[in-house]
């Protein structure tokens, strides 16, 4: 088995470097650059029953390391998933875990409930934390009783390994991701973006179409690892998420307890960050006589 | 789609705040096409963190030509680096403009719109046809692409706001009178296209627009733009559109 093989809340990866979801799209827009069977896994899209349209522009800015986005979940729907981008993502070799968000339970569940009887998916990543629609998305995820309860229905009906991706908003993260793990949850990724927001002085309007957006990027960097310390009492298995752009980033997650770790925004400045994450892991492991990567697992809690 | 560390050729000032950039990029110029643009990293550092879009400008061989504006922080730092550096260029992306058989090509640009105006008035007198340009800036100063539209032969009717050159006012008080015949291929600011709409309605186009762009390849669905079939991408859909589907703000 090679250094870099993990598994993650029961999801067999060949290394623990996945893109995080919304930044690469399906896999297909870098493809060229990125071939998708190199990552740990592809996690799509934030995907819900019917198409999305998304927010109206702007939806991104640029803000001190990092940027806000707005975009609202725009996204071409299950059937869009299931007829083009699977049979895609399934031909090129790619592990699939799929996001899904929806507006009520019951649109979550529908979700689900068609992608457990599909092959070319590996885990559903439940979406609670996403900041920029009203219904669904951070409603469910702020307090430890909605989150346990859209967790148990989804739970109910799809025996996928099962990833809750949490919020940093919140007041209890803890507590919520002990309520997630209750209603069976196999894991936990963390984190989504943080809400923020910029005016513009010439308008002197607010520069998103949607006022707020999500804060991502290595300005998030040290609240991500913080949330993923505190995590990792909980017992879940974690995916962790926010600001990492070098291989040494990477390593901190993991050190901080995280199983396996996302890049998303880095990859817009260097669409291969991911693989030179790889590649840097890899030479880590190999420098310090490391076997495997799940060694390096929470050990900075000593 | 192409990542490239392009070597700097050439990089001047050519009118106040106007930059002409040509690198050695050989598998993206290969590819480009008018309306196509580059993705690139300014610095070599982690800040800025997004990429800069800029349209290409023109291509000989394996060099790429670009031309733009320094407006804030990004287009300022890209000013100051210097010929024999690299830069991290990512393209060629987008999809650029295509010609309208039968008519001739009106071209209408508002300051750094002129950039991809520049590389599809070449390649239109290349393929034979013969393109006329309607640019217009501040002052007459800011007049760039002259040199290269003289040596192609394409003619330039100029507009300037102070009235230092050409007919004082927008560029689209140009338009009376010459679109008879014409296909129009514009790119500039958003209250030059939203004029251009009402000036020449039934005239067929074509515009490159703008938006802030994080991916620039699709994956992100940041760069958002109205069209009358709902949402689209201007970094995979566009930049250029019909100019009859773009769809403007109150
Ligand atoms: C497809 C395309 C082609 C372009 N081609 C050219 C060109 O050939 N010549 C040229 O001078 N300019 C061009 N622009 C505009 C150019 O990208 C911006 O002027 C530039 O990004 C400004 O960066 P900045 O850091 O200097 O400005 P800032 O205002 O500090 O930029 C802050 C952020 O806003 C974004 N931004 C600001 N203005 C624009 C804008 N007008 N369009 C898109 N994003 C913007 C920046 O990319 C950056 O992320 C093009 C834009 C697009 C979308
Ligand atoms: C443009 C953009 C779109 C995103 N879309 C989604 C989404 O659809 N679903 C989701 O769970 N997270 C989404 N996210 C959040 C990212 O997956 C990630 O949690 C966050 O950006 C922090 O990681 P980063 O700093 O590496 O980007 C999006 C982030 C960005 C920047
Ligand atoms: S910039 Fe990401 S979709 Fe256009």
């Amino acid at each position: 088995m090679s250094r870099l093989a993990v598994e993650l809340a029961g999801i067999r990866l060949q290394n623990p470097v996945l893109a995080a979801s919304g930044t690469f799209g399906y896999g297909r827009e870098y493809a060229g650059l990125v071939p998708p069977a190199r990552l740990g896994a592809v996690i799509t899209k934030g995907t819900s029953l019917e198409p999305w349209p998304g927010n109206p522009p702007p939806r991104t800015v640029e803000t001190a390391a990092g940027m806000l986005n707005s975009i609202g979940l725009e996204n071409p729907g299950l059937n869009h998933l299931v007829e083009e981008d699977l049979p895609w993502l399934a031909g090129q070799g790619a592990t699939v875990i799929v996001n899904v968000v929806g507006r009520t339970i019951e649109e979550y569940v529908a979700v689900a409930e068609v992608l457990d009887r599909h092959r070319g998916v590996s885990g559903l990543e439940l979406n609670i934390s996403c900041p920029n629609v009203d219904k669904g998305g951070l409603a469910f995820g702020a307090a430890p009783e909605t989150a346990y309860a859209l967790v148990r229905a989804v739970r109910k009906r799809t025996r996928l390994p099962l990833l809750v991706k949490l919020s940093p908003n919140v007041t209890d993260l803890v507590r919520i991701a002990q309520r997630v793990r209750e209603a069976g949850a196999d894991g936990l990724s963390a984190v989504n973006t943080l809400v923020g927001m910029a005016i513009d002085l010439e308008r002197r309007r607010p520069v998103l179409g949607n006022v707020t957006g999500g804060l991502s990027g290595p300005a998030i960097k040290p609240v991500a690892l913080a949330a993923v310390w505190r995590l990792y009492q909980v017992g879940l298995p974690i995916l962790g998420l926010g600001g990492i752009a070098t291989w040494s980033d990477a390593a901190e997650f993991l050190l901080a307890g995280a199983t396996a770790i996302a890049v998303g925004t880095a990859t817009f400045a260097r669409p291969r960050a991911m693989l030179e994450i790889v590649e840097g892991l890899e030479g880590y492991l190999a420098c310090q006589g490391i076997a495997n990567v799940s060694e390096l697992v929470g050990r900075a809690h000593g | 789609m192409e990542l490239e560390q392009a070597e700097i050729l050439e990089h001047r000032e050519v009118a106040p705040g106007y930059r002409r950039l040509v690198l050695a990029a050989p598998a993206i110029a290969g590819r480009a096409g008018p309306g196509q643009f580059v993705h690139l990293r300014v610095g070599e550092g982690p800040h800025p963190l997004l990429r800069r879009p800029l349209s290409v400008a023109g291509r000989r061989g394996e060099a790429l030509t670009l031309l733009y504006r320094v407006v804030g922080e990004g287009t300022a730092l890209l000013a100051t680096r210097r010929p024999g550096e690299r830069l991290d260029l990512l393209g060629p992306l987008g999809r650029g403009f295509t010609f309208i058989d039968g008519r001739e090509p009106l071209l209408v640009a508002g300051g750094a719109g002129v950039a991809p105006l520049l590389f599809l008035a070449a390649e239109a007198r290349a393929a034979g046809r013969k393109p006329l340009v309607l640019l217009g800036v501040a002052t007459a100063a800011e007049v760039v692409g002259e040199d290269e539209l003289a040596a192609l032969g394409i003619p330039l009717e100029v507009s300037t706001d102070d009235g230092s050159r050409g007919r004082r006012g927008p560029v689209t008080d140009l338009l009376a009178g010459r679109l008879e015949g014409k296909a129009i291929y514009a790119c500039g600011p958003a209250a030059m296209v939203r004029r251009l709409k009402e000036l020449a309605p039934g005239v067929p186009g074509q515009v490159s627009l703008e938006a802030a762009m994080a991916c620039g390849v699709g994956a992100c669905r940041g760069c958002a733009c109205r069209t009358a079939g709902g949402y689209r991408m201007v970094c995979a859909d566009g930049p250029v559109f019909d100019l009859g589907e773009v769809v403007f703000d109150e």
